[in-house]
């Protein structure tokens, strides 16, 4: 009989082809899905060629997003989608997703239904952790080993230590899964799980859909975790329903399994929360930051850029007027949110509200076009990080918030609370 | 063979984003990426850094993106090797992955300046601050991480095990 294993132990040892893992041993995995985006897949790319490797593992386990400097935004970064397509042409990747069909890839992914409870999946992104929410383990690595995925479709992961978060109770007003995990992020602190597996567990995870979830495995790594791991429950088969028909297995966490450390969070506590500059694990609640002008506001990306998220940020915005001093910039997180939040009348809301809708692109967010920030300028975003330069000029500055309290702090012109708009 | 040079040191969770901003990501050659290494961070390293200067920092050095842009700026600006008190896990592996030398050595970091010199054996992890006269010893590896390093890299070692299958000629 093999040990008492967490989900990141089972999913570990199924794809290692093993009965039991213990936490600290090196396994060789084999993955089911290897992804990239134009950045770090160009540099694997390059890996695979100075190796002499022609042949990929497995065309239809491979994943290429072209999101980050897309549309192309320079003519180096159109040199780099370039690579990037032609080199899933030349290899008959079956997702590729070019621009027009696609998203950022930690909201397009899940969406497309390309990702099931159980799987182990590795991504040329540090916010490939997001996949989580859906009971699977999904984890950030760089070139070289995306470019050893393409190759072999195996990975060595160091098994992790497990550290439970236990969420009880349910979200009250205008609170959201942002606020939740920002708030665990300043409990934790920005290393407090660093080569760790986050594995969420509690009767609050009743109330959290799929949307929620997301935004919470999606930040795991801003506490330096390997993962964030959601158990696949109905919501997650709820979810999956049209979107996957090929048979997964989840991996439920054994009773008496191993946590190195339990992290308990009453959900009908939180209240909605700033992660300020320049670390996420800076957290303050909104109220406390009144004083804080604002330049800019981004709402969407792959934290909050799904309909859920356009849905809160329209609430707080339609019939009103983004602040005089401020631009808004909307990042849907795919074609089919944007198409999805036009029809349900969201769009038009927020363009009479004066913000301005972007195709899906993570562009804003690392600083690379689409709304760079100055010197000096402030911006509320519904991103990940507010790391100093993450958006622009080393001056400027990134506050964290949820879709609610940037669009309140857009109508503003200040840090605020959507009561402050809303009432 | 033995890494030899200046410290540069800095404090907890210096992140990939200042180790090399986002707005140099679309740009992959080493001499594009070195000038730009840390300079949101400390505008002077890029210039005045020289080779074989090794970077001392706190806790979770390495943190946020998995750029592995970030390891390869700081091989390309000649940095000989980095000591930390520890590693965020991404950076940890794109730096064995890119074959910059990392050590972990909370006592090395504690016991080192900015400024001083510092020697450090790669196969043994023996650290020297030559200023102050002190040694250290950096934690060992896992075996088969030992491996990847001594293979000279994850490729290598991902090309001995295809054994010539998927390679091209030549």
């Amino acid at each position: 009989m093999p040990g008492k294993m967490t989900i990141s132990e089972k999913i570990l040892a199924r794809h290692a082809g093993l009965d039991e893992v213990t936490v600290g041993q090196i396994v060789n995995a084999k993955v089911d899905w290897v992804l990239a985006n134009e950045l770090s897949g160009v540099l694997a790319i390059q890996e695979l060629h100075k190796a002499g490797i022609e042949k990929l593992f497995d065309p239809d386990r491979i994943i290429l997003v072209p999101d980050h400097f897309t549309p192309n935004k320079d003519i180096k970064a159109a040199e780099l989608a370039a690579v990037f397509r032609e080199f899933a042409r030349t290899h008959n990747v079956t997702n590729y997703f070019e621009i027009g069909r696609m998203g950022i890839e930690h909201v397009l992914i899940p969406e497309e239904g390309l990702i099931a409870p159980g799987e182990l999946i590795i991504g040329g992104d540090s916010h490939t952790c997001t996949y989580g929410a859906l009971g699977a383990f999904a984890t950030g690595v760089g070139s070289t080993d995306v470019a050893a995925g393409f190759a072999i479709g195996e990975v060595w992961l160091r098994v992790p230590p497990s550290i439970k978060v236990v969420l009880g109770g349910k979200l009250k007003g205008w609170a959201s899964a942002k606020d939740v995990v920002l708030t665990m992020i300043g409990e934790l602190g920005v290393d407090g799980a660093v080569y760790r597996s986050l594995e969420f567990a509690g009767d609050g995870l009743a109330h959290l859909g799929m949307s929620d979830r997301l935004t919470i495995a999606n930040m795991a790594i801003e506490a330096g975790a390997k993962t964030g791991v959601f158990p696949a429950d109905r919501v997650t088969e709820e979810y999956l329903k049209g979107r996957v028909s090929r048979k997964w297995r989840a991996e439920p966490p054994d009773e008496g399994a191993h946590y190195e450390r339990t992290l308990k969070l009453d959900l009908s506590a939180i209240e909605p929360v700033v992660a300020k500059p320049a670390l996420p694990e800076n957290v303050a609640p909104a109220r406390d930051l009144r004083d804080v002008k604002i330049d800019q506001a981004l709402i969407g990306a792959c934290t909050n850029g799904r309909l859920e998220d356009l849905r809160v940020a329209a609430k707080v915005l339609a019939g009103r007027k983004v602040h005089p001093s401020v631009r808004v910039i909307v990042l849907p997180g795919s074609q089919r949110v944007y198409k999805q939040a036009l029809e349900e009348g969201i769009i038009g809301a927020l363009i009479d509200a004066q913000c301005a809708v972007s195709t899906p692109t993570c562009g804003a967010c690392v600083g690379g076009h689409m709304g760079v920030l100055a010197k000096g300028e402030v911006c509320v975003s519904t991103t990940n990080r507010n790391f100093v330069g993450r958006m622009g000029h080393p001056e400027s500055k990134v506050y964290l918030a949820g879709p609610a309290v940037a669009a309140a702090s857009a109508v503003l012109g200040r840090i605020g609370t959507p009561e402050e708009v809303v009432g | 063979m033995k890494i030899k040079g200046k410290a540069w040191k800095y404090g907890r969770n210096v992140d990939t984003d200042v180790i090399i901003p986002g707005r140099y990501c679309h740009l992959s050659e080493p001499e594009d990426i070195a000038p730009h290494c840390l300079e949101d961070l400390d505008a002077e390293f890029a210039g005045k850094v020289k080779k074989g200067d090794v970077i001392v920092a706190e806790d979770n050095f390495g943190c946020g993106s998995s750029r592995e842009l970030a390891p390869l700026a700081i091989k390309s600006c000649g940095v000989g090797a980095v000591i930390a008190s520890s590693f965020a896990r991404i950076f940890y592996r794109n730096s064995i992955n890119v074959g910059l030398p990392i050590f972990e050595c909370e006592e090395a970091v504690a016991g080192t300046e900015a400024g001083d010199e510092i020697e450090v054996e790669p196969g043994t992890g023996a650290i020297r601050n030559l200023t102050k006269g002190t040694s250290f010893q950096a934690r060992g590896f896992p075996p088969f991480i030992q491996d990847i390093i001594n293979a000279g890299g994850l490729m290598n070692y991902v090309v001995s095990r295809l054994g010539g299958a998927g390679r091209s000629q030549g």
